[in-house]
């Protein structure tokens, strides 16, 4: 092993709030695999489409007339920083989905600008996720996702996809832009679900 | 050169693949002529946009914006997605 | 036997070296040039860059890419590299590395955004920032070469005291114009205010496009996506304008 004499870089902490192999940061870096779209939320459509085609739609104005939460929460990225106590407000997938029919095990959600991800139906439910359109109290910022994104904290980032635009609901799994090029299928962080076969 | 800390929409070239593809390709990626599979568009794979701020590199056609390939290094393994791409052309040495 | 040829070579490119810090030059306050002793290094293309590998005694590992600075030759190289805030390997390279001081390299690699002395055609380099260095390896190589293809420099940099191979450049080679775009704050007595690039900059001081001229682009995104854009709409032809963005922003 060559050392670089005095080189200590950036490597994972023992915080035991840490998911192992993460290690915290303070800022909130920017990924993406593409161009970040400039939405507006009074254009906002979010859809939900259950297995049998039945498509429910909601406008901006009625995704603000349902009642919000404001979770605060940590974050952890599989490039492996993790970000503690960000306090988001948005409107929990509970309410979103209170009123679709479906037997659904699986959901696919996709994003203005084409990237997706899978994530089963349960994931989502029980107060586990948020669809998500303020952060630290301000709107949320074209970088981070916004207007809309969805926010999944106990399964790795990547699941909280940003420019939210879509949520289908499916009898079978399909993977998502990273599960099909070699990550985890789930992308549970306190297990170490980074790829395929972890 | 440099390569850290960068901005949102910040991407490179196909240039950058070069140093990772090199761990599955002999011969070097980056001059092959790639064409996309959605606009048809060919061009050498250098002059793809690469993004690299992901979890992932994710190499975009310069014409279309569509994905032509993604690259995910594991600890013990590479995983090439080329659906996006119809073609790869490399020119090489006459035998 | 063949198929164990192919993967020699490949091993070759993949191998990490050991460099040796031989020495260092002080460019500006956050640009340093590392001189690399590898007893094994094969030499470069002018334009290719190389993998950085550092390691901390605990066995922690990161890399980085970064392009050559020096004229290509067998054992020894240079990289130019500027330190940014927060980094976690730039200031350590710029700042900390001291003469005798191990690090791990690899390649080089890239095949397109390079210059061969055999080339014959006029050559613009247009270089944003530290996107001067693979172009400086460009111009050092054309001179150790004995090169007589002409080159044009532009270089865009935000003031006089952010120049990197300040005095080589001003001592400068029979065949290469040298033009600086200052963004910021220009010297004193300067015609051109400061700005960035603008048209009339590359039409002043390049190529016109009917003499054929590969056109090289280095620099931080938004600055090499501009001036790509500019050589192609002034009507040098795509195939002939290579560009290697290196992310970021600065200059």
């Amino acid at each position: 092993m060559i050392i670089s004499r005095g080189f200590h870089g950036r490597r994972p902490t023992a915080d035991r709030k840490l998911p192992p192999g993460q290690y915290e940061t303070t800022g909130f870096p920017v990924l993406s695999a593409g161009p970040t779209p400039r939405l507006s939320a009074a254009d906002t459509e979010l859809s939900v489409t259950a297995e049998t085609g039945r498509r429910h739609t909601w406008r901006w104005a009625d995704l603000m007339a349902l009642p919000s939460e404001r979770p605060t929460v940590d974050l952890h990225c599989v490039t492996k920083w993790s970000k503690f106590e960000t306090r988001w407000e948005g409107i929990s997938l509970d309410v979103l989905l209170a009123d679709v029919e479906t037997d659904a095990d699986h959901t696919l959600v996709s994003s203005h600008g084409g990237y997706t991800t899978n994530i089963p139906l349960a994931d989502l439910l029980d107060g586990k996720a948020w669809v998500v359109h303020t952060y630290e109290g301000e709107p949320l910022a074209p970088e981070h996702g916004g207007p809309l994104r969805l926010l999944v904290p106990h399964l790795y980032l990547w699941k909280s996809a940003k420019w939210l635009r879509s949520i289908e609901l499916r009898d079978e799994d399909e993977p998502g832009f990273w599960e099909s090029a070699g990550y985890h299928d789930y992308g549970d962080p306190w297990r170490e679900q980074r790829y395929r076969g972890d | 050169m440099t390569s850290e800390e960068h901005l949102p929409d910040d991407h490179v070239d196909g240039n950058a693949l070069a140093g990772p593809l090199a761990e599955v390709f002999t011969a070097d990626v980056t001059v092959a002529q790639s064409e996309c599979a959605h606009c048809g568009a060919t061009g050498p794979v250098a002059r793809l946009l690469v993004y690299r701020d992901a979890p992932g590199l994710v190499a975009r056609c310069q014409e279309c914006g569509q994905v032509v390939l993604r690259y995910v290094r594991t600890a013990s393994a590479a995983h090439l997605d080329m659906r996006g791409t119809v073609t790869l052309a490399f020119s090489l040495a006459p035998e | 036997m063949a198929r164990a040829t192919v993967q020699g070579r490949l091993g070759e490119r993949l191998r990490w070296r050991t460099a040796e810090v031989v020495g260092r030059g002080s460019e500006y306050a956050e640009a340093t040039t590392l001189m690399l002793k590898v007893p094994d290094w094969p030499g470069h293309l002018a334009g290719q860059h190389v993998d950085v590998r550092l390691t901390a005694e605990d066995g922690y590992s990161t890399q980085r890419s970064y392009s050559v600075a020096s004229t290509p030759e067998p054992g020894y190289l240079e990289i130019t590299v500027q330190s940014l805030p927060d980094g976690e390997v730039s200031p350590y390279l710029a700042h900390d590395m001291a003469v005798g001081d191990l690090l791990e390299l690899r390649g080089p690699v890239g095949g397109w955004f390079v210059w061969r002395p055999e080339q014959e055609e006029p050559v613009l380099l247009v270089a944003g920032g530290s996107g001067l260095v693979p172009l400086m390896s460009m111009i050092r190589a054309r001179g150790s070469s004995g090169g007589r293809t002409p080159f044009r420099l532009l270089y865009s940099l935000r003031s006089p005291a952010h120049g990197l191979y300040t005095k080589e450049l001003r001592e400068g080679l029979p065949g290469l114009d040298v033009t600086y775009l200052y963004t910021r704050e220009a010297p004193e007595g300067a015609k051109r205010e400061p700005g960035r690039i603008v048209p009339s900059d590359l039409v002043d001081h390049g190529w016109p496009a009917e003499f054929a001229p590969t056109c090289y682009v280095c620099g931080p995104t938004a600055f090499a996506e501009k001036a790509s854009a500019y050589l192609v709409l002034l009507g040098h032809s795509p195939e002939r304008v290579r560009v290697e963005r290196f992310g970021g922003t600065g200059e």
